[in-house]
């Protein structure tokens, strides 16, 4: 899997996944290997029906004092030598990590995946500043050397074979850095070894590292970031300057907090018991210095949707796109944001608003199975989001009429396959909208329930396809 | 008015439906999880998990024989070695002390580096290093391509709440679950690729 634990980025949405029938076989072969891993860890954890309430809790405990919580992270991690700034959407968050960076006078920085600089697009505002960001994940390394895009979540480069990344590597590796071997063979051990080489070269002169974080501790303002590779250790610790760009939804109030998550996203992510390697540093560490951007750009929007606050407990384990039918046959350009999948599906439209077809048609992007709220370790009840994401786009105006060309539409270039699915998976599940559990309860008790329409995304496509007029 | 302010301001305007006296505490936390567990010995259980992980580990009584014998299987000659490591322990090789401190590339030609743990989470089979003076500053057990780590049986707990209650947050950390692997080409599985390719652990009696 990739280094980094939860999601990688996904550029602009491209059709050319849809109908490669190689690359639908690696996908499922993908999502099904990581499925049964996940399943396998999380039956062998007698508590995690506890560890999972308590996650949710903590997640809302956080949300509902987020301000609290933002202050008491701020003045720790200044506490603790480090430097925090408020950025309310991507461009401030771009503009400050630029001045960041040109105030070392560096023109290299080396970056470990993140979900919050993908969004924000960073790579891209950093370039115009001229200002080269080396990715540094294997997976990373393979698309950006191949000049390419990623393509899948879990594997973002599962779309090239062996072969081809060797000759990705034999042909590129020179003009970006330190050669590959000669006589380079397509073992994947010898493939490993030339990347390992070519970034080792990098990471031991890199001046300026760029994190996001899995986890802020607003009690002791310690950050905490899960990998696999090592090239995030090495992001985090070599350089002189370290910038973290995070969202304001990624706290936790307390250090004992960490012992829910810790146990829930590696065993939802990879499906390991624990990931490889996992860092934590708070403020200035090693005579570092520390920079802490945390970014706005949409979340108080989320945060203030009573219904659809919840996906703001989202700690990006990907478990909900590995068991969603719709993800499957879609895969994740589909969902035309960096976030793609379920989760993409109510977030997205969220932290955009319903402004176009694109966030309009994500909440319909879904069977509503129910498998997403199940596998999901911080209970977000992604179904119940999704129908009252729909009720928005229903009662909101025309609009809804020119949904067609969507997300969605790659999809539905199959209704048989989703019919296939719905009777496969949704018949197994039960979906019925509830009240939100124990502390909660007084916001599902004093809101007023829509009325969910009960319309499944094949009725619905197949009622714009009627009304589109055969299109 | 700064962004910080607005940004604040967006989020109380966004918790609107807060009530004003509710204060953080006043959201419960349902803590039904275990902290700790019965099981197997921990000590079987962290070898398992460790080798599950291709770790090389071996339960050994005499520390300063065996991490002699693990070095010289290694074929190390120029170990790092942090200041709180003995030097009895290092009686055959050249023990490279990280004082003054070492640059990357001076660390990227040693052979490997001996250092001890913090905790050792049996369940997971993490080792967490938190810089002590037995363990050195984060680069000396990142670059070198080899580790070995000694655990004393005293360090090692069970489940991962026990790890948390025994470490101090304001120390930077780093858990180590077998060596580093991708899955990135064909999802096959290499182990090693920037940290240390080798992880080898040394379980010793407590002192
Ligand atoms: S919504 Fe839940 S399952 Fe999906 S990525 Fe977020 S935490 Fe994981």
């Amino acid at each position: 899997m990739a280094t980094f634990i939860g999601m990688p980025a996904f550029p602009e949405a491209s059709a050319r996944a849809v109908g490669d029938a190689q690359l639908r076989h690696n996908l499922r072969k993908a999502t099904h290997t990581i499925r049964a891993r996940r399943a396998a860890v999380v039956a062998e954890q007698p508590d995690w029906a506890g560890l999972r309430a308590a996650g949710a809790a903590i997640k809302d405990r956080t949300l509902r004092h987020l301000d609290v919580y933002l202050e008491r992270l701020e003045s720790a991690v200044t506490a603790a030598g480090g430097h925090v700034h408020w950025a309310e959407d991507a461009a401030e968050a771009d503009r400050i990590v630029v001045d960041l960076v040109r105030a070392t006078g560096e023109t290299e920085v080396v970056k470990v995946k993140s979900m919050a600089t993908q969004e924000i697009d960073l790579n891209a505002a950093l370039a115009a500043a001229g200002i080269r960001a080396y990715e540094t994940d294997l997976a990373e390394l393979i698309v950006q050397l191949g000049d390419d895009l990623p393509s899948h979540i879990l594997v973002p480069a599962i779309h090239r074979n062996r072969a081809e990344i060797r000759e990705i590597f034999s042909g590129r590796m020179a003009s970006w850095g330190r050669p590959a071997p000669e006589g380079l063979t397509d073992d994947p051990r010898a493939l490993a070894e030339a990347a390992r080489l070519h970034l080792r070269e990098r990471f031991l002169r890199a001046k300026v590292g760029i994190s996001g974080a899995n986890f802020a501790v607003a009690e002791t303002g310690t950050l905490v970031v899960l990998e696999s590779e090592g090239n995030g250790r090495m992001c985090v610790t070599l350089p002189e300057t370290l910038i973290s760009v995070v969202g304001i939804e990624k706290i936790v109030p307390t250090w004992r907090d960490l012992e829910v998550f810790l146990q829930l996203l590696p065993r939802s992510s990879t499906g390991e018991r624990m990931n490889p390697y996992t860092s934590m540093w708070t403020g200035a560490t090693e005579g570092q210095e520390f920079h802490l951007v945390l970014v706005d750009n949409g979340r108080t929007s989320v945060l203030a949707d009573r219904v659809g606050r919840q996906a703001l407990r989202c700690i990006r384990c990907s478990a909900c796109l590995n068991v969603c039918p719709v993800y499957e046959r879609a895969g994740g350009h589909a969902y035309g944001s960096v976030y793609p999948g379920p989760i993409g599906a109510i977030l997205t439209p969220q932290l955009r608003g319903l402004t176009g077809p694109l966030e309009e048609s994500l909440p319909y992007a879904s069977t509503l199975c129910g498998a997403c709220y199940d596998v999901c370790p911080v209970a977000i009840n992604i179904p119940e989001v999704l129908l009252d994401l729909r009720a928005k786009v229903v009662a909101g105006d025309h609009r809804a009429e020119r949904l067609a060309m969507g997300a969605a539409r790659r999809v539905l270039d199959h209704p048989k396959w989703l019919a296939l699915a719905q009777r496969s998976v949704g018949r197994l599940r039960r979906w019925t909208p509830r009240h939100l559990p124990g502390p909660l309860s007084a916001w599902s008790d004093t809101r007023e329930v829509p009325v969910p329409p009960r319309e499944s995304f094949r009725d619905w496509w197949a009622r714009r396809a009627g009304e589109e007029g055969g299109r | 008015m700064s962004s910080r302010d607005r940004i604040l301001a967006r989020v109380r305007a966004a918790l609107a439906d807060v009530p004003r006296t509710e204060t953080p505490e006043d959201v419960e936390v349902p803590r039904a999880y275990d902290r700790s567990r019965s099981g197997p010995d921990v000590v079987e259980l962290l070898i398992d998990r460790l080798v599950d992980y291709r770790a090389v580990v071996r339960e050994v009584t005499d520390v300063v024989a065996a991490v002699a014998d693990a070095l010289a299987r290694r074929g190390a000659h120029r170990v790092a070695a942090p200041a709180g490591v003995p030097a009895a322990w290092l009686g055959g090789v050249q023990a490279v002390r990280d004082d003054p401190a070492l640059s990357a590339a001076d660390l990227d030609a040693l052979d490997g580096v001996v250092t001890g743990c913090a905790v050792a989470v049996a369940e997971t089979g993490t080792i967490v290093l938190d810089c002590a003076e037995d363990q050195g500053r984060r680069a000396l057990t990142l670059i070198p391509d080899y580790h070995l780590c000694v655990v004393r049986r005293d360090r090692i707990v069970r489940t991962v709440p026990e790890a948390l209650t025994r470490l101090d947050p304001s120390r930077p950390q780093t858990w180590i679950s077998g060596p580093s692997a991708t899955s990135d080409i064909e999802l096959d599985r290499v182990e090693g690729v920037h940290g240390p390719r080798t992880l080898e652990v040394l379980i010793t009696p407590a002192l």
